[in-house]
């Protein structure tokens, strides 16, 4: 038997869950699965997308994943797309670096900007 | 709990059912886990999406990316391409669901099908598994029922009802919140709430769809019913027919039970409710109110006369309400979203939106919710996509054995209540006909008749007879053997019919006749006068003639002919004598040129 408390529990547990049949409104992530990137790894860094979304309870994020990004050099990337700002781009990125793009990024709004593509392309101009 | 990256949902409905999704989800199951996904992405059976024209359906979110049509040998593909590697398999979607100008994928609201629809009975249905309670509690399930049960009074609640203009769907439209009210105000030491889930007019799957894809949004809302009434005992009555929607609502019962949402001291509020279901044969006049409760006080399932009405003394002969699944449907959303919402949508007088099952010659065969006072011509071309094969519209059919055709003439009319009575049809619950210039229209309407005849329960002379005479006469009609004055006689007949039979099937069961001849009486005249089938439908009617430029008058016909109907001789074209001819179509088989035809 359950009472009221225990609904709201209930709701809110599997709320998490089911969020991504709504409308698409919040912060999408996503990882480029195609098979450059999961040859260089991007399913631990998916699975980390998840785990630490899940973590933290964030209910307006969807990770998701595509196809080539098309700089297949730099796979795995995760772009993350916040509603009415511009996309952002990781690159390289592995399951250690999940954490703080999901902190600083995601929930704070300051992209983790050594990860971008940005910075990494201008290291490798310097070169 | 765990959480999925991404969800594939998977209709159960009955259509889809039958085309297949039973093995999809099977297919899915084993793709998935074969290529290690199980643990991010789920499986998830639903309900009716309502396109069930293109079934089987399957959408994927996160992506909402819609497929149609998809068979087992797809399903490897989806899975290697879309879910493992994140490419939706754009060939497989619905055409509809992909921008032509940028090639992106529309959300479902943009969608021609779902762009004018609006879906409050329905607002579940595609979107949860129908066997998971906790997923129908994560989209505000039972949040009505505890707003009822802790914030409102029972005349509280029956206010909200009557204030939101809720009439009933099951077909007269009556107010539901007046009903409700007159249930509260009966005396009685036992009261029953029960649900017309009979849904008997041929074509219709409005409420199945509703069972099969959101059960516990009827059964939340009989519960709040019983709280509003006075009431701690319901039945369902549903057809045996459908049997994916009885297994899912015994199963939402038992997950109510489980968790206390049924059974004694609700939500700790000291409200008790139950619920039981009663399975009917399928006979049509058992979803009239009095002979349904006959059927389930376990008697012969006849009507009686009214009053006494159901509200004072309905099973065993105790108060009760009865609504039809629909009418339910939209309790839990007037609860939460207040009556002010509810009565915002809709006509001055239909407040809300109807169910409708697209049936016929329409290219969206499925389950639609429009806004009331829509008007049928959007229904048709804008949400149902308009007729097949380039083919005229020439009528449609609302309200199933009960209701009446609506010409092109009327094509403008808004759906509702009274605007459709007027014009001589009805609401009724939400079966949709729609018919071209293929259709002849007396033979629909003895089609209806024949419905009739067979579902009449005999009670009452005027319909056991009378149904049974009218339909001689359209039978007479469509057989080329309708004499002058038919006409009349069906008119006058079905007249004496409506004022006298006992119950509402007998009352009703001329409309289709009577609103045929109201619009399309030149083709009954064609048939009586001119022994000729303007559609080119009733066999009765058909000759065989053979084609003078193509007969080699090589005998073969006349030799196969059985009652030698069949003259000729060597170098002049054969003639078929067309009052001996008994159409059994031989000599058309037989010919060797293809010379003969039917017309
Ligand atoms: C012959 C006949 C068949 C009916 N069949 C149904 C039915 O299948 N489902 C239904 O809800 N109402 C049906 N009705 C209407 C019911 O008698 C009743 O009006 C309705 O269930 C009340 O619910 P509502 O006010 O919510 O519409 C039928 C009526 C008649 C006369």
């Amino acid at each position: 038997m359950k009472s009221i408390k225990d609904l709201e529990a209930i709701r809110n547990k599997t709320l998490e869950d089911v969020n991504l049949r709504k409308d698409r409104k919040g912060t999408r992530v996503v990882v480029g699965m195609a098979t450059c990137g999961i040859a260089a790894g991007a399913r631990p860094v998916l699975l980390a997308l998840m785990d630490e979304v899940q973590k933290r309870g964030l209910k307006d994020v969807t990770v998701a994943q595509t196809g080539c990004i098309g700089v297949c050099r730099l796979e795995p990337m995760v772009e993350v797309y916040t509603p009415g700002e511009e996309k952002v781009t990781y690159v390289s990125v592995t399951a250690d670096m999940v954490p703080r793009i999901v902190t600083e990024h995601i929930v704070n709004g300051n992209p983790v900007m050594e990860y971008t593509i940005g910075a990494a392309e201008n290291n490798t101009d310097k070169k | 709990m765990e959480t999925f990256r991404s969800h594939v949902m998977i209709c159960g409905g009955t259509g889809c059912h039958s085309s297949g999704s039973g093995d999809l989800i099977k297919a899915f199951e084993e793709q998935i886990k074969g290529n290690g996904l199980d643990k991010e992405v789920k499986v998830v059976r639903t309900g009716c999406f309502g396109l069930c024209e293109v079934g089987p359906i399957v959408v994927i979110y996160p992506e909402g990316a819609f497929y149609s049509r998809v068979k087992a040998e797809d399903v490897k593909e989806i899975v290697e391409e879309h879910l493992l590697k994140g490419r939706i398999v754009k060939h497989l979607l619905y055409h509809d669901s992909i921008n032509e100008n940028s090639g992106d994928i529309k959300s479902l609201n943009e969608v021609n099908f779902y762009k004018k629809q609006k879906r409050i009975a329905l607002k579940n249905c595609g979107i949860i598994d129908p066997e998971n309670i906790d997923e129908y509690l994560a989209f505000d399930g039972y949040k009505a029922l505890t707003k009822v049960l802790t914030e409102m009074t029972p005349e509280e609640v029956i206010k909200t009802v009557k204030d939101s203009g809720l009439r009933g769907r099951g077909g007269a439209g009556f107010p539901t919140g007046l009903k409700w009210d007159f249930c509260y105000k009966a005396k009685g030491d036992k009261k029953y709430v029960l649900c017309n889930a009979d849904e008997g007019d041929p074509g219709a799957f409005m409420d199945r769809s509703v069972l099969e894809g959101d059960p516990l949004a009827v059964i939340e809302a009989m519960t709040i019913a019983g709280y509003a009434i006075g009431s701690d005992q319901g039945f369902i009555y549903v057809r045996a027919e459908y049997p994916i929607a009885v297994q899912r609502l015994q199963h939402a019962i038992k997950q109510a039970r489980e968790y206390g949402l049924l059974g004694k001291n609700i939500l700790e509020t000291g409200f008790d409710f139950d619920l039981e279901v009663r399975l009917g044969a399928g006979a049509f006049v058992c979803g009239e109110e009095t002979a349904l409760m006959r059927s389930i006080e376990g008697k012969r399932g006849e009507p009686r006369p009214r009053p006494p009405f159901p509200a004072n003394q309905g099973l065993f002969e105790k108060p009760t309400l009865l609504n039809n699944v629909e009418t339910y449907a939209n309790i839990t959303q007037i609860i939460l979203n207040g009556a002010d919402w509810f009565s915002a949508i809709g006509t001055e007088k239909s407040k809300g939106t109807k169910v409708f099952a697209l049936g016929g010659k329409i290219n969206n065969t499925g389950l639609v919710e429009i806004p009331m006072g829509m008007t049928l011509r959007e229904v048709l071309f804008d949400v149902g996509g308009g007729i097949p094969n380039g083919k005229k519209f020439k009528a449609a059919q609302t309200g199933g054995p009960s209701g009446g055709c609506i010409p092109t003439s009327k094509l403008d009319i808004p759906i509702d209540y009274d605007s459709l009575v007027s014009i001589g049809s009805m609401m009724g619950s939400g079966g949709l006909i729609v018919m071209d210039e293929d259709n002849c229209m007396v033979d629909i309407a003895r089609f209806f008749m024949e419905f009739i005849v067979e579902e009449s329960c005999g009670k009452c002379a005027p319909c056991r007879i009378g149904t049974k005479r009218m339909k001689e006469i359209l039978d007479r009609i469509v057989a080329g053997k309708g004499v002058e004055g038919d006409i009349e006689k069906l008119e006058e007949l079905g007249n004496m019919l409506k004022e006298s039979a006992l119950c509402g099937l007998g009352q009703t069961a001329p409309n289709p006749v009577l609103s045929t001849i109201r619009y399309f009486r030149d083709e009954y005249e064609a048939h009586i006068k001119d022994k000729r089938c303007p559609a080119g439908v009733c066999k009765g009617l058909m000759r065989y003639t053979i084609i003078a430029d193509k007969c080699k008058s090589c005998g073969i016909c006349a030799k196969n002919c059985p009652v030698s109907c069949i003259s000729g001789e060597k170098k002049v074209p054969y003639v078929i004598d067309q009052d001996k001819c008994i159409k059994c179509g031989q000599c058309m088989e037989k010919c060797p040129f293809g010379a003969i035809e039917l017309k």
